[in-house]
């Protein structure tokens, strides 16, 4: 039993971040599937959530339903062995990458 | 953000007759076109954008569901348009199956967060298997604006 445990608690890292919508166009579908494309190549459970609302980092449906402005901050929680790669991977698409989409024109970047 | 502030009940089609995803398409904008929410000589426009949009990566999201949309300058506000395939059409949805509802959208260029609250309702209801289903079952117009007034009264239906 206690060995069990700590196998599983060495295989289930629990890693959360905040990370802020930096698009002008917002999470929309097609940032929206890149997300859940990237989430998906790991294989630790994803949560998302924008305010009240909460989503599955995997789960298109789901994700479309967060409607994450420019702006807007998500808190992402993975859990499992990968937790802390799939939310560093997570942040660079949102943050850095801004999905590939253009920032608020008129606006500095932070 | 409620259905009855985008939804156009003048283009609800509860059975299409196109077999296809582009026909499915050009019918439903053709309603809103139809209904006057699109101005005037944007049709054939907007149903290829829709097209294109559709192409680049498509908005059927699985069970059983398709959300085609485009932000356009024809429209000052989000419209849409609701269509029924008893049939089911092939979407190239990503879970490969035929989409048996469509929620088409026009959204306007200069709104993004609009487009995106849209969005929001859209799939807080298509995401419960309930609503899917009574969605699926409307066999007149009058049903699908019953359900989606409905659906603003309740949040969890």
């Amino acid at each position: 039993m206690k060995m069990q445990t700590g196998e599983d608690s060495a295989q289930n890292l629990v890693c959360e971040a905040e990370i802020e919508i930096k698009n002008a166009e917002g999470l929309h579908m097609r940032p929206a599937m890149q997300f859940v494309d990237v989430a998906n190549q790991f294989d630790s459970d994803v949560t998302v959530s924008s305010g009240e609302n909460r989503a599955d980092g995997k789960s298109i449906m789901q994700m479309s339903m967060l409607a994450a402005t420019c702006g807007t901050r998500l808190k992402i929680r993975a859990e499992g062995a990968d937790a802390q790669e799939v939310v560093s991977a997570l942040r660079e698409l949102v943050e850095e990458k801004l999905f590939g989409e253009p920032p608020p024109s008129g606006q500095k970047e932070h | 953000m409620k259905f009855a502030d985008f939804v156009c009940f003048e283009a609800t089609i509860p059975e299409l007759r196109a077999r296809d995803r582009d026909g499915a398409i050009t019918e439903l904008v053709s309603a809103l076109d139809k209904a006057g929410k699109l101005g005037k000589g944007n049709r054939e426009e907007i149903i290829k954008a829709v097209i294109k949009r559709e192409k680049e990566a498509s908005t059927g999201m699985g069970k059983g569901v398709a959300v085609p949309h485009v932000k356009h300058g024809a429209v000052k506000n989000v419209v849409a348009a609701v269509g029924q395939s008893s049939a089911g059409i092939d979407f190239s949805a990503l879970d490969k199956q035929p989409v048996y509802s469509i929620i088409l959208l026009i959204s306007p260029v200069s709104d993004p967060d609009k487009h995106l609250q849209t969005m929001e309702k859209v799939f807080k209801h298509l995401q419960q298997e309930r609503f899917r289903k009574f969605l699926r079952q409307c066999q007149k117009a009058e049903q699908i604006e019953d359900l989606l007034r409905e659906a603003d009264e309740n949040p969890f239906l």
